[in-house]
């Protein structure tokens, strides 16, 4: 019977020891993510809440804010120029997330059949050197290239006998460049991501469907695409989140315009705050900006529940 | 992250070695489907070959149709008319001093809160991470005008370090580096502790050494993130001498609307250069940056 006698103490210490050693850990936890702590704190999480509370205020920033209740979101749903910017972004985003996704599967597939090594890398370099040009850096020189008199593309078109095209003079023609461009610069990101997941396929996979008699779109459609489903969400969610906060390009390539057809969400955001500064108001149009942000998002996975393959 | 590019590159092609016969068949599927991914090359580098020979070209020759591909007689005043047209070279030195103090803050943080996250056990971990990763989807004009209001009690409106410090800490570059070290045997560290190593001294002699391959991923992910970096720019710089490049190239096309758009190309190109240089240099980073954030 002596043994717990002595055991016990000990274990104490132990005990002790053990929790001195996990509270150490713990300050040094705290201290290790106390600099991004603050920077987030201060620079995202407060202002998520700030723009929460200003929404439901009126403010000018000159006078002081006014308690507005739920007047602001009220506006915002009989406000038809900012409801219909928040039509046209969700128009725009679905073709270019649509556009992008499919474009950058179908080269993706191609480059993961057909290419050698030396062409996996050219078309991987082609493809992503958009992405290392600024979005106004494309928005001026595609600008150019658009242009319905002076520019290339209209040029090219016209040897075609396709003449005088409105690209960003006409409201559809605005939007439908402003996909294109969006797209054009977008899809080696998409490309990227779905090659190094068409690689990750098992080899034995694709050897036993082979064996098995399946062609090259059979083995496509029902043994590639569902393996690497999660990838296709994933560059879904990404793009849709991009698309839904077009800015650069709109504001710089038409000023939203013609009229009020590129004029986003974003841009409408811009324009009650930072011009009319209304930032109760635009701080408003942001929350419901987030909510639809993420209630597609949720949306996007809840479908692809039923569809994305998870190994 | 690396060993996503060795697959990538360094798999012998022998996915059907059964069928010759097959090949065969499908031979002019395999040429259509080169045709169709050079006809996507030249469209994806069209536009920036035309960017590049039409700053090459005089004020003049710019608007001719059709363009000319290749620079016969390359023609450099566009470049030293950009320059006395704008402070090219002040924007320049702007972005570059933004660029790298954001890339080397968002190390350093990231780094740090990264590790904490993946190896460190304190309590309310969990759900401090889980604040942190909720914050990714929020974009970033739900948030601009509590931040432009904060720049501005700081007295910091229209600098360079209102650009600077919001960014120095992220969300996505601690998820980027907890995923790195999460991969990282345990046990490295735990004999490390044996030794007499200190907390810290695990964290700096043992793992920060071994996560070059995501520090790099990170900084070049930023890099070319805020180098090209619009809308910040737009809202919270207001004088000329503190413009970064995208905002003075606007602001360049801006002035003088249709009249040479060669010089303003001259512009385009030389904002590219350093991102140019950067994939040529490291282009298995900017490839790593793509897929990282899809292993969730």
């Amino acid at each position: 019977m002596s043994s717990p006698a002595i055991s016990k103490p000990h274990r104490a210490v132990r005990r002790l020891g053990a929790r001195r050693t996990a509270r150490r850990e713990a300050a040094f936890g705290y201290a290790m993510i106390a600099l991004a702590m603050l920077f987030v704190t201060v620079f995202t999480f407060a202002p998520i809440l700030a723009s929460l509370g200003l929404s439901f205020f009126d403010w000018d920033v000159i006078s002081p804010p006014t308690w507005a209740g739920l007047a602001n979101y009220e506006r915002f749903f009989s406000d038809g120029p900012v409801l219909q910017s928040f039509g046209v972004t969700i128009c725009m985003a679905i073709a270019i997330v649509v556009l992008q996704l499919t474009l950058g599967l179908f080269l993706a597939v191609l480059v993961n059949q057909r290419a050698s090594r030396f062409g996996r890398t050219f078309f991987r370099t082609a493809f992503y050197l958009p992405l290392l040009a600024s979005t106004a850096a494309v928005a001026i020189f595609m600008g150019y290239l658009f242009d319905t008199k002076f520019g290339a593309i209209n040029y090219y078109l016209g040897l075609l006998g396709i003449s005088g095209v409105p690209w960003l003079s006409s409201p559809l023609g605005a939007q439908a460049t402003i996909v294109l461009i969006v797209v054009w610069q977008q899809v080696g990101f998409t490309f990227v991501l779905f090659v190094s997941a068409l690689m990750a396929v098992p080899t034995d996979v694709l050897e036993a469907s082979s064996i098995d008699g399946a062609g090259p779109l059979r083995t496509l459609f029902r043994i590639k695409i569902p393996l690497i489903s999660p990838t296709i969400l994933f560059a879904a969610v990404i793009a849709f989140i991009n698309a839904m906060q077009l800015f650069d390009q709109p504001f710089i390539m038409t000023k939203g315009g013609p009229g009020t057809a590129t004029t986003t969400a974003t841009i409408s955001m811009y324009q009650t705050g930072f011009q009319n500064l209304q930032f109760g108001y635009s701080s408003a149009i942001a929350i419901i900006l987030l909510l639809l942000i993420l209630a597609v998002t949720g949306i996007q996975f809840l479908a692809a529940r039923k569809v994305v393959f998870y190994q | 992250m690396s060993t996503t590019t060795t697959i990538v590159t360094g798999r012998p092609d022998t996915r059907h070695p059964v069928v010759g016969r097959r090949r065969r068949a499908f031979s002019i599927g395999r040429i259509a489907g080169l045709i169709a991914l050079i006809l996507a090359a030249v469209f994806a580098l069209g536009p920036l070959l035309w960017a590049v020979t039409t700053s090459l070209r005089t004020p003049a020759q710019a608007f001719e149709n059709p363009p000319q591909w290749i620079p016969w007689n390359p023609d450099f005043g566009n470049y030293a008319a950009v320059f006395e047209q704008v402070p090219i070279g002040q924007f320049f030195l702007n972005s570059m001093i933004v660029t790298v103090l954001i890339v080397v803050g968002q190390t350093i943080t990231c780094t740090l809160s990264g590790y904490a996250f993946a190896m460190v056990s304190f309590p309310g971990k969990n759900m401090i991470f889980g604040a942190f990763l909720a914050t990714m989807m929020v974009p970033l004009q739900t948030i601009i005008i509590p931040v432009f209001l904060i720049i501005k009690s700081f007295g910091l409106t229209d600098s360079l370090a209102s650009l600077i410090i919001p960014a120095l800490g992220s969300a996505f570059g601690t998820f980027l580096m907890r995923q790195y070290f999460m991969q990282m045997p345990r046990e490295l560290g735990e004999a490390a502790r044996i030794d007499g190593a200190t907390q810290f001294g695990v964290f700096w002699h043992v793992y920060a050494r071994m996560a070059a391959p995501a520090i790099s991923t990170l900084a070049i992910l930023n890099f070319s993130g805020f180098w090209a970096e619009f809308y910040r720019p737009l809202i919270f710089l207001q004088s000329q001498s503190n413009f970064t490049l995208p905002l003075g190239l606007v602001g360049l096309q801006g002035n003088l609307g249709t009249g040479s758009i060669s010089v303003v190309l001259a512009g385009v190109v030389l904002s590219m250069i350093p991102s140019v240089l950067l994939f040529i240099f490291a282009q298995r980073y900017f490839i790593a940056g793509v897929t990282a954030g899809s292993s969730r």
